[in-house]
C-alpha cells in the first residue's frame, strides 16, 4: 500500500465569494498575521504555506499531506477570526493541484482583480511569497510554483491588452497628458480645485513625473494647504486667466457655478504660446471650461465624460482580452503542474 | 545581379516591412517595430548596393534620370529614418517610411521611359556640382521624412480634437515629440538644400550657360517655400495643423518637380553621354 501524497491547495475568500462585511471580518490585521502563521506552522501534516491577504481577498496557499490537515487549517483560521467554520465554508473558495496554480497565476495576472488588470496585486503576491519565506513556510513545492507563476503573470500581461490602458479617470487624465506631452516631467500643471477629484489628478501627475504643480482655489487657504502637500504652489484664484498662458496642463475641479475659463480667455492666453499644446482637463459638475475652447487650435479639453468613456472602453479592452489570457494560464499552470517531481508530485 | 534586380529585392523587403505593419494595425497590435526596422535596413542595404552598382556605371552620384531621382529621395528618407527612427523609437514611422520607400521604388521601377536613358560623368570632373546635387537630393529625403511625420502629426491632432484614441492611433507618438521631429527635420532640410545652393550657385556664377533656367526657379521656388516656413514657425506665425498641411503640400510639389526638373537638364553638361539599361 503507498504512502499518502501530500495535496497542493488554495483556500480562503474574495470579493468574488463573499461580500464586503464578510470579507472585512476575513482579512487579517498586521497585528494577527505572526500569530495566525505561527498557529498554521505548528499545524501536523502542514508541509507548506503562504497567506495571501488583501483588501478584496484572503487566500491561504499549502501543501497538505492529507485533507485531515486542510481541514484543521480552515479550523485554526476561522478560530483567530472568531468566525463560526459553517459560515467560512459557506463563502470559501477552495481550489487543488493544477487548479490552485491556475487559480494563483490568475490573481496574479490580475485576471482576478475587482478592476481587471491592475498592477497593484501583482506586487502583493510577491510580498506574501517574501513573507512566507522570511517565515520558512514555503518548501519546495511552494517555491517553484510561486516563481513560476511570477514569470507566467509577467508574461500575460506582456503578451495580452489585459495591462493597457488606464481605468481611472486620474490615471486615464495623465495618461492623455502623456499623449499629447510625451515626457510628462517638465510639463507644468495648474489644478484649479482643491477638492478630492483634483487631487487626485495631481499626484496621478506627480507619480508619473512632473515636478512643476501648482494649485489654485476660490479658498486660497486649501489652495496653500493642498500646495504644501503636493509639494507644489498656490496661485490666488483671480490670477488663473492671465497665468494660463505658463501651463501646459490646466485640470479643473472646482465648484464654481459656471465656466471659470471662455474661450476668449483661451484664445488670448493662446497667442502667447501659439505653438505649445495646452491640455485642458474639466472635472467640474457644472463645468468650468467653455466648451468652445475646443475649437482652438493645439488646445485639447476633455470633460469628465470624455474620460469616464475612455476609462470604459479601456475596461472593455482589458475583459476582452481575458479569454485569451485564461488560455495562456491554463497552459502555464498544466505545464507546472505536469512538471513537478512525481515523488513530491502534490496530488490533485 | 543588375541594379534594378537589387533594387527589386529592396523594394520585396520595403514590402515585407509595410505588410508586417499592416497587419499588426489590422490586429490592433503595437507595430513590431523590431522586425520593421530589420526589414527597413535590409531593403536600405539592398538599395544602396543596387544605387552603388549604377554609380559605378555612370560613374558617379546615380542622379541622372527620373529613376535615379526618385531612388536616391527614398533612399535618403530612409538613411535618415534608421537614425530618427533609433533616437526617437517612433515604431510607426517605420511603418510609414516603408510604405513611402515602397511606393517611391515600385512607381520609379515600373515606368521603364524614367529609365530609358542613362547619363554617364552629368557631373563632368566637378566634385562640387556632384555634391550639390546629392545635397539637394538629401534635403529631398529628409522632407519625405517630414511630409510623414507631418502625416503622423495631422492623424495625432485629429485624435485628440475628435476623442479617438484606441485601434491605430493609440500607437502614434506624442503631438508635441511630433511637432519638435518636424521642426528639426525642416530645419535640417532647410539647412542642406540652403548648402546644396550656396555650392551650386557657386558653380553658376562660374559657368552662368550650363544652369537651366527651368530647374534654377523650380528649385530656388521650394527652397524658399520651405525656408518661409521654418521662418514663420521660428516665429509662431504657422504651427500646429496648417504647418504640417504646408510640409505635406510642399512635398508632393518638390516630388512632382523632379520631372520637369530633370527633363529640363537633358539638354546641360555637355560632357554627358547616355549607356543603354541593361536587359
Amino acid at each position: 500500500m503507498s504512502a499518502p501524497q501530500p495535496t497542493l491547495f488554495v483556500v480562503g475568500a474574495t470579493h468574488h465569494t463573499a461580500p464586503l462585511e464578510w470579507r472585512e471580518k476575513l482579512a487579517v490585521g498586521p497585528d494577527k498575521m505572526p500569530e495566525i502563521q505561527r498557529r498554521l506552522s505548528s499545524l501536523p501534516g502542514l508541509q507548506e504555506f503562504a497567506v495571501l491577504n488583501t483588501c478584496n481577498r484572503i487566500e491561504l496557499y499549502g501543501v497538505a499531506d492529507d485533507y485531515a490537515a486542510i481541514e484543521a487549517l480552515r479550523t485554526t483560521f476561522c478560530e483567530s477570526q472568531g468566525i463560526d467554520l459553517p459560515a467560512f465554508r459557506s463563502l470559501e473558495l477552495c481550489k487543488s493541484g493544477s487548479d490552485a496554480i491556475y487559480h494563483l497565476t490568475s490573481v496574479a495576472a490580475g485576471l482576478e482583480s475587482q478592476l481587471v488588470g491592475e498592477n497593484e496585486i501583482f506586487g502583493q503576491v510577491k510580498s506574501a511569497y517574501a513573507a512566507a519565506q522570511t517565515n520558512r513556510s514555503v518548501g519546495p513545492v511552494l517555491h517553484k510554483i510561486f516563481q513560476k507563476t511570477f514569470q507566467a503573470a509577467k508574461h500575460v500581461r506582456t503578451h495580452t491588452a489585459i495591462a493597457t490602458g488606464q481605468v481611472s479617470i486620474a490615471n486615464v487624465a495623465v495618461d492623455l497628458a502623456a499623449t499629447i506631452f510625451g515626457d510628462l516631467g517638465d510639463a507644468r500643471v495648474l489644478l484649479a480645485g482643491a477638492g478630492e477629484i483634483g487631487e487626485q489628478a495631481a499626484k496621478a501627475f506627480r507619480s508619473r513625473g512632473t515636478t512643476d504643480l501648482t494649485v489654485t482655489s476660490r479658498t486660497m487657504e486649501h489652495a496653500m494647504a493642498l500646495a504644501g502637500s503636493l509639494d507644489g504652489r498656490a496661485l490666488p484664484f483671480d490670477k488663473i486667466a492671465q497665468h494660463i498662458a505658463d501651463f501646459d496642463v490646466l485640470v479643473c475641479a472646482t465648484a464654481a457655478p459656471g465656466s471659470i475659463l471662455t474661450q476668449s480667455v483661451l484664445m488670448n492666453a493662446m497667442r502667447t504660446r501659439p505653438a505649445a499644446p495646452l491640455f485642458l482637463i474639466d472635472l467640474a459638475l457644472p463645468r468650468d471650461i467653455d466648451p468652445a475652447a475646443a475649437e482652438i487650435d493645439n488646445v485639447y479639453l476633455y470633460n469628465l465624460d470624455d474620460l469616464a468613456k475612455i476609462s470604459e472602453e479601456n475596461r472593455a479592452a482589458r475583459v476582452a482580452e481575458m479569454a485569451k489570457a485564461r488560455d495562456i494560464i491554463l497552459a502555464k499552470a498544466s505545464l507546472l503542474w505536469n512538471s513537478l517531481p512525481r515523488q513530491s508530485n502534490p496530488r490533485n | 545581379m543588375t541594379d534594378r534586380q537589387w533594387i527589386w529585392i529592396a523594394t520585396a523587403c520595403y514590402f515585407a516591412g509595410v505588410v508586417v505593419g499592416t497587419i499588426a494595425l489590422a490586429r490592433n497590435r503595437k507595430q513590431p517595430a523590431g522586425t520593421i526596422y530589420g526589414l527597413v535596413t535590409l531593403g536600405f542595404a539592398l538599395q544602396t548596393l543596387g544605387l552603388y552598382v549604377r554609380g559605378i556605371e555612370v560613374g558617379g552620384c546615380p542622379l541622372g534620370n527620373t529613376f535615379e531621382l526618385f531612388q536616391f529621395t527614398g533612399w535618403s528618407a530612409t538613411a535618415l529614418y534608421l537614425v530618427v527612427g533609433l533616437t526617437f523609437r517612433l515604431s510607426l514611422l517605420g511603418y510609414f517610411t516603408s510604405l513611402l520607400s515602397l511606393v517611391l521604388t515600385t512607381v520609379s521601377l515600373a515606368v521603364p521611359a524614367w529609365d530609358a536613358t542613362r547619363r554617364v560623368g552629368i557631373f563632368g570632373e566637378s566634385v562640387w556640382i556632384e555634391f550639390h546635387a546629392a545635397i539637394a537630393l538629401f534635403s529631398y529625403g529628409v522632407f519625405a521624412l517630414l511630409a510623414l511625420t507631418s502625416i503622423m502629426f495631422l492623424l495625432r491632432n485629429y485624435s485628440l480634437k475628435h476623442k479617438q484614441l484606441s485601434g491605430a492611433f493609440s500607437f502614434l507618438p506624442a503631438i508635441r515629440d511630433l511637432d519638435h521631429i518636424c521642426v528639426r527635420l525642416l530645419t535640417v532640410g532647410v539647412g542642406l538644400l540652403s548648402t546644396s545652393l550656396l555650392v551650386g550657385a557657386a558653380h553658376w556664377v562660374r559657368a552662368f550657360e550650363t544652369v537651366n533656367l527651368a530647374k534654377l526657379l523650380i528649385t530656388i521656388s521650394i527652397w524658399i517655400a520651405y525656408a518661409l516656413a521654418l521662418f514663420l514657425r521660428r516665429k509662431g506665425l504657422l504651427h500646429g495643423t496648417r504647418l504640417s498641411w504646408v510640409c505635406i503640400t510642399l512635398f508632393i510639389a518638390a516630388l512632382i518637380s523632379v520631372y520637369p526638373v530633370n527633363s529640363s537638364r537633358h539638354g546641360d553638361g555637355a560632357t554627358a553621354s547616355t549607356v543603354s539599361p541593361k536587359p
